[in-house]
């Protein structure tokens, strides 16, 4: 280790405020039968909500031990800002982990759960300090409670106060909400980001749970068999994914083969059964040969045969209504396409007209600028998951 | 709902049958024969008393092996306490896929007798034995010094006898602690050592308590370690108790001290216990 890295790992020199970012180059971690995480990439600038979204077994929560230290990778490295930690010692890194099921110390209070890190450390005014942090996720009347008498939710709070409290200048949280039910989930994800945004330091949140993802994060890496598929906004990933794998795991997607038929300046033309449609070069992630014309279920519009249309561009007719779910702000159509394939549409509950019943001839249409073009490389069904 | 009440008695029954059989009876005449008219003898018969002085008598008596019996029994306990928990600690967290095989291997000797373990210490600690032999080349011993009929031997053979009744409830709660408080100690700046000061060893305590009970009791009362490996100056309390009951006779004397042992070891366990922080065992 190199001496700048002993500084930098000082327990003594409580760290915070100091802004620097992960760094994560080529990363490996081999297990005796598989490899977990291969060969990883990644920068994560101070300061941001970072999400590691893919599904279990994908390496995510492989490659948050390893910047914990809990783990040590097979090859790569990990640097913060400058110091390089991949093997530095789990209590000598800046780094605190909130840990899946919580792993509070049971035979101590929350009070001295909360102050466990500062007194490894030796820091003054623990119990001042413990305090204030109590306040801060709401728990000041609970200090003297053990933590098997509170509830889930309550527990959380104590595993993220105690995390917190150290000022670590990385913050990684493992399936934090995962063992919460749903209201409670979504009540903890606006908590965690309002805190996030208060004490300004860096996240690194492990999920499988992509609304989860996309509520919290301001940037997202979607994992998959242990290399990031693709990092971005929630927007950016939502709205332009650039694999079928993205397009499946955040959201739902309608996926339909293609051929391109032209590429030039900045529109791509592709052949979809018949039907020309465009899709904008920025969007396109293939520029020739076969691909999956992507759009997403609330872009799709449909009409009753010979009704006006709202979408210029990209216009089929000859869709069957085979499945109306009404769900109270939408309502979800299938579209059975002359190509046999269903077809998904969303559609806002506003009142305009009355809703199409299974059975009706109906067109559909799309705005170009919505659709995107991905690689058939990938299987239509990747990362597509069933829904609860 | 009434049925269901009598029902819960009637549950109760074997166990408080058990208990009367097994406990209250022995316990009620062990304490009427302390309490004799020590004038009486085996063939006479007893008068039957309240003689309370019998206890000061054999206390007078016997306070030197009394004593002894307490501290060797506590100087044992503490070092199957630092043993067993190392080979516990191993078992449970190191061991892997060896951890049947080496928990098995702790049981195993008892399913030769306790005799013949304790004489087949004699035969180890001996004189001639490979043992004293190998101390006194390394000029570790002199040339008249012996290990057997000393306090060693004594001590020797409560921490044999006794080591596994101290790692089986060690094993059981360090086994028990997940292994991710250990790693959450870790993450919060606790080196090894602090983590396992923290952490491991408060959360091992009630192994701690179980063992060290497991292990003390029995070890004060014990005589046979005593008897194989001992000399009379080496004499526990229940050596004595032993001759007074089948050599010398005097039932309301041998009485009257396995009360006080009983009395004493009580007291001592009560004290720990509160000491130890964990009630939630009584």
């Amino acid at each position: 280790m190199s001496l700048a890295a002993e500084r930098a790992t000082d327990p003594s020199n409580p760290p915070g405020g100091s802004g620097r970012n992960l760094r994560l180059t080529a990363l490996t971690k081999e297990f005796s039968t598989f490899t977990a995480v291969r060969s990883l990439d990644l920068e994560i600038p101070a300061g941001t909500f970072f999400a590691l979204l893919g599904p279990s077994g994908c390496g995510k929560t492989t490659t948050l031990r390893m910047v914990a230290g809990l783990d040590l990778p097979t090859s790569g490295t990990i640097h913060l800002g400058d110091d390089e930690i991949t093997y530095a010692k789990p209590y000598r890194r800046p780094v605190n982990t909130v840990f899946q099921n919580y792993a509070l110390f049971p035979h101590l209070d929350i009070h001295e759960n909360v102050a466990f890190g500062l007194r490894r450390r030796k820091v003054k005014d623990v119990d001042k300090q413990v305090q204030e942090m109590l306040e801060l996720v709401e728990l000041e009347s609970q200090a003297k409670k053990k933590p098997p008498q509170m509830s889930g939710g309550q527990q959380q709070r104590v595993a993220l106060a105690r995390a917190l409290i150290n000022r670590p200048e990385v913050l990684l949280l493992d399936e934090p909400l995962g063992a919460l039910d749903l209201k409670l989930r979504r009540g903890m994800q606006i908590e965690i980001k309002r805190i996030q945004t208060e004490v300004g330091l860096t996240f690194v949140h492990v999920t499988h749970d992509q609304e989860e993802a996309m509520t919290m994060a301001d940037t997202i890496a979607v994992m998959n068999a242990g290399v990031i598929e693709q990092m971005g906004s929630p927007t950016e990933l939502y709205e332009n994914p650039r694999t079928t794998f993205v397009a499946n795991f955040l959201g739902q997607s309608n996926l339909i083969p293609g051929t391109v038929s032209s590429a030039d300046g900045d529109v791509v033309r592709v052949d979809m059964h018949g039907t020309q449609v465009s899709i904008p070069a920025d969007r396109a992630h293939v520029t020739s040969g076969n691909g999956w014309v992507g759009i997403r279920p609330e872009k799709v519009l449909v009409a009753a045969e010979g009704e006006p249309l709202d979408a210029p561009g990209n216009h089929m007719s000859g869709g069957v209504v085979t499945d109306v779910s009404f769900v109270g702000v939408s309502t979800q159509y299938l579209v059975r396409m002359p190509w046999g394939q269903e077809l998904m549409a969303f559609e806002q509950n506003t009142g305009r007209r009355a809703f199409l019943t299974a059975g009706t001839k109906v067109d559909v249409s799309w705005r170009p600028e919505f659709a995107f073009l991905l690689p058939a490389s990938q299987d239509v069904n990747a990362g597509a998951i069933e829904e609860a | 709902m009434r049925r269901g009440r009598l029902t819960g008695y009637w549950l109760m029954l074997p166990a408080g049958l058990w208990l009367a059989v097994f406990f209250v009876i022995p316990f009620y005449s062990l304490l009427a024969t302390s309490l004799y008219d020590p004038e009486g003898s085996v063939l006479t018969g007893y008068d039957v008393g309240y003689r309370f002085a019998n206890f000061v008598d054999v206390l007078q008596e016997f306070w030197r092996p009394l004593l002894r019996s307490l501290t060797y029994a506590g100087i044992a306990t503490l070092i199957c306490l630092v043993l067993g928990y190392l080979l516990a600690y191993a078992i449970a967290f190191k061991a892997g896929r060896w951890r049947t095989l080496l928990l098995v291997l702790v049981i195993a000797p008892f399913f030769t007798s306790f005799l013949i373990r304790t004489l087949s210490w004699k035969l180890i600690l001996a004189d001639d034995g490979f043992i004293v032999d190998a101390l006194q080349t390394l000029h570790l011993m002199g040339e008249n010094d012996r290990l057997l009929a000393t306090p060693v031997a004594v001590i020797a053979g409560l921490v044999y006898n006794f080591l596994p009744f101290m790692v089986l409830p060690l094993y059981a709660s360090l086994e028990k602690i997940d292994g991710r408080l250990v790693e959450a100690a870790g993450d919060l700046y606790a080196s090894p050592s602090r983590g396992f000061l923290k952490v491991t060893l408060p959360l091992s305590m009630p192994g701690v308590v179980a063992g060290t009970l497991l292990t003390f009791i029995p070890a004060a009362g014990d005589y046979i370690n005593a008897q194989l490996l001992g000399s009379t100056n080496q004499r526990m309390v229940g050596n004595v108790i032993q001759d007074l009951f089948t050599d010398t006779g005097d039932y309301a004397a041998a009485g009257a001290l396995s009360v006080l042992l009983m009395v004493v070891i009580v007291a001592m366990v009560m004290v720990y216990i509160r000491k130890a922080g964990t009630e939630e065992l009584l």
